[in-house]
């Protein structure tokens, strides 16, 4: 219980006010920590969760199996795979879709994925126009793939001990 | 009745029944991959070892009889370890591919696997790998993946009567394969997918295109023979996927048939007719559904004005559900004709209208399995209705007397106790023979008016033979199959068929063609039969075909595979002034001869009813929508009533439908006791060899016809005239050559293939399949000369 006295002086001198003040000062002369965003840019996780990517092999083969787990894995529904026998035997994608607006980049296609080939590429900063232009289809992901697999190889090499 | 003790449970056993069984009764799971129900015991897997009491090393279940008083622990340490152990010899040679593994997510090994398998592997040494073996293009095979469960064999052994499969060499050096190299030819080889417990034996059709999880299962009845194989049709995001058995113990047990299993391909095809299309001058076009029925009922109009109901007359497919025959003969019967049916392949009307309210089996399909002596008159049942043979052979292996009388030496999977080879028009002293040995054996006398038939014959040994074996069956049956329903001489069959059965005490049956046969008579889609077999007079379709048409509506039908004469009634259709064709596929043959292409769905998008040749109803809903703008039939014509302005087409569902069928057809007695006469002498116009028109399986419907990995099988046989070696010679022909068969004043060239299991005087040539539309009759005499 706080004495009449002491709240009396508490109010009439404003030593809350002051308090608050001071916090306000002590942050205004320390450094500052903000980015000035684009310019600058934060660090990122190897494991960042960004835009998908379709992965090839070293020798251009397409990674991907048509395992479907993915497709299962996924909770926003977002990847539709269809899938056929191409004509050297093997099982292949002929659909691979993920809805960009549907999907909520938890990382599970990424998990999932048995041969590495879906995965969820460092990059954040993409758009769309158009309706449509985020309905990422296998063209678009292997085009993003093949364009960054220097970085996506380099990344998940740094996080390959930890896995 | 044994007591026993699972995992602490009181369970009652039968006597002499396995721990397995009695585990699985009782829904106490153990392991297993070699044990099937319907499979003889192998107990070669070693999966289902579990812990007896008193017993000193674990014991395998499903080799393990109950004994009273027996304790059995499946969950013991002692068992868990056996387990475990055998899970991780099964996995030391088997790949870890699941991936791309077309058995992940319904494979036994994968899912035992995460119960009874280690996370890692303790061995290092290289593994088995075994090349891939050729068995046709209905199964593809990854022999590597095999754990040697043999139930392939065990299935082909004992379940398709074919030693085609085996295991050879030994230990680690077993393999799965054919004896020689070739494909597996049987009409129930796709069980064994099913049966596989791993990805070794998978669906070729299905390969790659699919995982189980994503597909959604509805249930549905096979649409092509008239056993009615319960089946789940598999469809995902709207496509058909593939077909599966549904258990059904007193139909289809566990099995279906290829012609089943495989015929979905053609639902997705490329022949299907998506828009309605109307034919303006020479040129066909894509009209809406509205501009497409008025144009049809404006062209039959004009023809019931001008020329009179009697010239209105429609072919219905024997696989359409029973609620569109019924809405069919509604329509035609509403519009004043009575011209309507579904006996496509039936050439002998004499005496139909002595014929049973419907050509049903005289049994369930489960008492034929223990039928003593079964006659088969005409019959390839092995092809014919593949599930109905399943029965006949496990009775032959049972012991019992299955015997043919036909006119091909059928290539039955069981033995035959007798068999009788004839030209078709002999089938008739052949059975009369059978039936005066009969007479004699009881001393009766033979019925009023057949006595004329049956009177100047001499008896046979193997008429005899076959008499007696009859004569001491305590449950026989006669039945009629697909080959004699299609011959000139069915009424003397029929006649004669009645008086074996009579004589014999065996039932009269028949096995007919279509899914629905039993529907179609039922729905009244006979001229001479209303709904419920009220007598009435119409136009049969022999008499439509040759006597020709004004107005004719076509449903599922194509005429020059689906009626017995494919040429005559190609010419029919042709000549008329207005047809319209109501198909789920359109060909280039159509377009010749149809005024509108309206298109229907097929089975898997509709909803119907099929009524087995037992007489057992069966309604199935629709797995998914229909292609494209199509619609169902029953829709098709219940619109078409209306735009007629008829009474009686305010249906607005299937069931509505079937109601309404039900109640116009009542309680009908499955007397398949037959009433006989004298049929009027008929002779088979024409002059030269007698054909026989074999009915190919794959060729049955328009759905298998157009079905790419059927028709890629051995059982599709090449467009071909056989005869045998002796006849051959007389006329000059070699096997490989061409020579010309004629028919009235058709002719077609085929190649001559030498097969002496043909008989003498007669000519082999399929029907239903590509190159021999162009023969006038299934029935008719053929002149066959070199080319």
């Amino acid at each position: 219980m706080i004495s009449p006295i002491a709240k009396t002086f508490k109010s009439l001198f404003l030593v809350e006010l002051l308090r608050g003040l001071g916090l306000t000062g002590r942050y205004y002369f320390k450094r500052k920590f903000t980015l000035r965003y684009p310019e600058e840019k934060t660090p990122l996780s190897p494991r960042f969760r960004g835009l998908h990517a379709l992965r090839r092999y070293p020798n251009g083969e397409e990674r991907c199996i048509a395992c479907k787990l993915c497709e299962a894995v996924c909770p926003a529904l977002a990847i539709t795979i269809e899938s056929e026998m191409r004509e050297d035997g093997t099982r292949r994608t002929t659909r691979y879709d993920i809805d960009l607006t549907k999907c909520i980049f938890c990382g599970f296609c990424e998990e999932s994925c048995p041969v590495d080939s879906i995965v969820e590429t460092h990059i954040f900063e993409y758009h769309g126009e158009e309706r449509g232009d985020l309905y990422m289809t296998k063209d678009k992901l292997l085009a993003i793939g093949d364009k960054y697999e220097k970085e996506i190889a380099e990344r998940r090499e740094m996080d390959a001990p930890y896995r | 009745m044994v007591n026993i003790e699972i995992n602490g449970i009181p369970i009652q056993a039968r006597d002499g029944a396995m721990v397995i069984e009695a585990a699985d009764e009782a829904g106490i799971v153990i392991p297993r991959f070699c044990y099937h129900k319907k499979l003889s015991i192998a107990a070669n897997c070693r999966m289902c070892l579990v812990d007896v009491e008193k017993a000193p090393k674990p014991l395998p279940a499903c080799a393990t009889p109950v004994t009273d008083g027996m304790v059995v622990r499946t969950r013991s340490e002692k068992a868990l370890d056996a387990q475990k152990g055998v899970m991780e010899f099964l996995l030391i040679n088997h790949p870890l591919d699941c991936p791309i593994c077309d058995q992940g997510g319904e494979c036994e090994l994968q899912d035992l696997a995460m119960g009874f398998g280690k996370d890692a592997s303790r061995y290092t040494e290289a593994r088995r790998v075994v090349p891939e073996k050729n068995l046709g293009p209905l199964i593809a095979t990854d022999m590597t993946r095999c754990i040697h469960c043999t139930r392939c064999v065990r299935f082909g052994r004992e379940i398709a009567g074919i030693m085609e499969l085996g295991a050879t060499g030994r230990g680690e050096h077993t393999e799965i394969g054919t004896y020689v190299e070739r494909t597996v030819n049987s009409e129930m080889s796709g069980n064994v997918i099913d049966l596989c417990p791993v990805g070794a034996l998978t669906s070729r059709p299905y390969r790659y295109t699919g995982r189980p999880w994503e597909n959604r299962q509805s249930v549905s009845i096979a649409p092509h023979d008239c056993v009615g194989s319960n089946i789940y049709i598999e469809t995902r995001r709207g496509r058909l996927m593939r077909v599966l058995p549904q258990e059904n113990e007193a139909i289809n047990e566990t099995w279906i048939s290829d012609r089943d299993r495989f015929s979905y391909t053609a639902v997705q095809g490329e022949a299907r007719l998506a828009r309605p299309m109307i034919k303006q001058g020479e040129d066909w076009k894509e009209v809406d559904w509205h501009t497409a029925l008025e144009y049809a009922v404006e062209g039959i109009r004009r023809v019931r004005e001008q020329a009179g109901s009697e010239q209105i007359g429609a072919l219905v497919s024997p696989s359409s559900t029973l609620e569109e025959l019924y809405l069919a003969q509604k329509l035609l019967r509403a519009l004043g004709s009575d011209n309507i049916d579904h006996r496509l392949r039936q050439t002998d009307f004499r005496d139909q209208d002595l014929a049973p309210v419907a050509p049903l089996l005289g049994s369930t399909l489960a008492e034929l399995e223990a039928r003593d002596a079964v006659l088969l008159i005409g019959s390839f049942t092995r092809k014919d209705q593949p599930l109905a043979a399943h029965r006949l052979r496990k009775a032959a292996v049972r012991g019992a007397a299955i015997m043919s009388v036909s006119s091909l030496a059928y290539d039955f999977n069981f033995d035959l106790a007798a068999e009788i080879v004839a030209a078709p028009a002999g089938m008739v002293n052949e059975l009369a023979g059978i039936a005066s040995a009969l007479l004699e054996l009881s001393g009766g006398e033979a019925p009023e008016g057949l006595a004329s038939l049956l009177a100047p014959l001499a008896i046979s040994e193997a008429h005899r033979d076959i008499a007696a074996r009859l004569r001491e069956a305590e449950q026989g049956s006669v039945l009629l199959g697909v080959q004699a329903l299609g011959q000139a001489e069915l009424s003397e069959l029929r006649a004669l068929a009645g008086v074996i059965a009579r004589e014999s005490g065996a039932s009269l049956g028949y096995l007919p063609d279509g899914a629905n046969a039993v529907g179609a008579w039922l729905a009244g889609a006979v001229p001479h039969r209303r709904p419920g077999g009220d007598e009435t007079g119409g136009r049969d379709v022999d008499n439509m075909i040759n006597d020709g048409l004004r107005a004719c509506l076509l449903l599922g039908v194509e005429p020059e595979f689906d009626t017995a004469q494919p040429a005559r009634a190609l010419a029919t259709v042709e000549a008329a002034d207005f047809v319209v064709v109501m198909n789920p596929f359109v060909s280039e043959t159509m377009k010749t001869y149809a005024d509108v292409l309206l298109p229907v769905a097929t089975w898997a998008e509709t909803a119907g009813t099929y009524v087995n040749v037992e007489g057992a109803w069966q309604r199935f809903t629709a797995a998914m929508e229909p292609l494209g703008e199509a619609r169902p039939a029953w829709k098709v014509l219940r619109v078409l009533g209306n735009l007629f302005e008829l009474d009686g087409f305010e249906q607005t569902s299937t069931d509505e439908v079937h109601d309404e069928a039900r109640e116009a057809i009542g309680e009908v007695t499955p007397a398949t006791d037959s009433a006989w006469r004298l049929p009027a002498a008929r002779t088979v116009a024409g002059e030269g060899l007698q054909r026989i028109a074999f009915l190919p399986i794959y060729g049955v419907d328009g759905l298998v016809r157009r079905a790419a990995a059927l028709q890629a099988t051995a059982d599709a046989p090449p467009a071909a005239m056989y005869l045998n070696g002796a006849l051959a010679a007389e006329l000059g022909l070699s096997d490989g050559e061409s020579a010309v068969a004629r028919q009235d004043n058709n002719a077609v060239t085929l190649p001559v293939i030498i097969d002496e299991g043909v008989p003498d005087g007669c000519v082999l040539i399929p029907q239903a399949i590509k190159g021999v539309e162009m023969l006038a009759s299934a029935t008719g005499r053929v002149s066959v000369e070199r080319a």
